[in-house]
């Protein structure tokens, strides 16, 4: 399931929802804003996205992830709005009867994602507002996932 | 066709979402880049270093050659950074 929301989610709750006939293994990430880059504070970010591609990037990579993985369940939310240091960001969950194929698909999910959802980050600093700047590691974090297609 | 800008080049080019017809001779994303610089300083700016923008025809991500057709919604925005 895709949920793209302004609103807060319950780690716990989203958990305990996933469903299926024999989950053994149940994986997850939350993504939240960091307080600091490198030396520099960080006051708040703003996420801005592209409604309706958004969600169709979503449910492709969640559907991508259902073909390589015998997953169980599967979960993606991610926020968008102002958000404070320390506050959850973005949520992957995924649901197996065992857990090789809960943890990588759940790697692959958030991997995936940072690099095709169109997201983008307004960091609040000391001095004003930038746009945060795409980073290299996470392309190659992305195309680990790929050779393996 | 609709246009849709996100992020800086939304701020740049000051507004998020403009209808134009497709303009003559216009076939491909590349050139529709080219035709927008070339309408106020405001795209011009936004659009300088098109190796820092990406684009979307009806949200799927596309290259610069990639067809346009009257009717399309072409999204221009900066690499991602969600997650």
């Amino acid at each position: 399931m895709i949920r793209v929301q302004r609103e807060d989610f319950d780690v716990g709750a989203e958990m305990a929802a996933m469903s299926g006939r024999n989950i053994g293994a149940l994986s997850s990430f939350v993504g939240l804003v960091r307080s600091k880059d490198g030396d520099e504070s960080i006051g708040a970010m703003t996420l801005e996205h592209y409604p309706g591609m958004t969600e169709k990037k979503l449910a492709e990579i969640e559907a991508e992830a259902c073909e390589r993985w015998a997953l169980e369940d599967s979960l993606v939310i991610h926020r968008y709005g102002r958000l404070e240091p320390g506050e959850q960001i973005v949520l992957v969950i995924t649901a197996s009867s065992h857990r090789q194929a809960a943890l990588e698909s759940c790697a692959f999910l958030i991997d995936w994602l940072k690099t095709s959802a169109p997201f983008w980050k307004l960091e609040e600093r000391g001095d004003g507002e930038d746009w945060v700047k795409a980073r290299a590691s996470d392309d190659a974090a992305a195309e680990r996932w790929a050779v393996k297609k | 066709m609709k246009l849709l800008y996100f992020a800086w080049l939304k701020q740049k080019i000051g507004t998020g979402e403009e209808d134009i017809p497709l303009p003559d001779g216009i076939t491909n994303v590349g050139a529709l880049a080219n035709w927008l610089k070339a309408r106020g300083p405001n795209y011009g700016e936004a659009l300088e270093d098109l190796s820092v923008v990406r684009f979307a025809v009806n949200q799927e991500f596309a290259d610069l050659d990639h067809a346009l057709a009257e009717g399309d919604e072409v999204a221009i925005f900066p690499p991602v950074t969600g997650g």
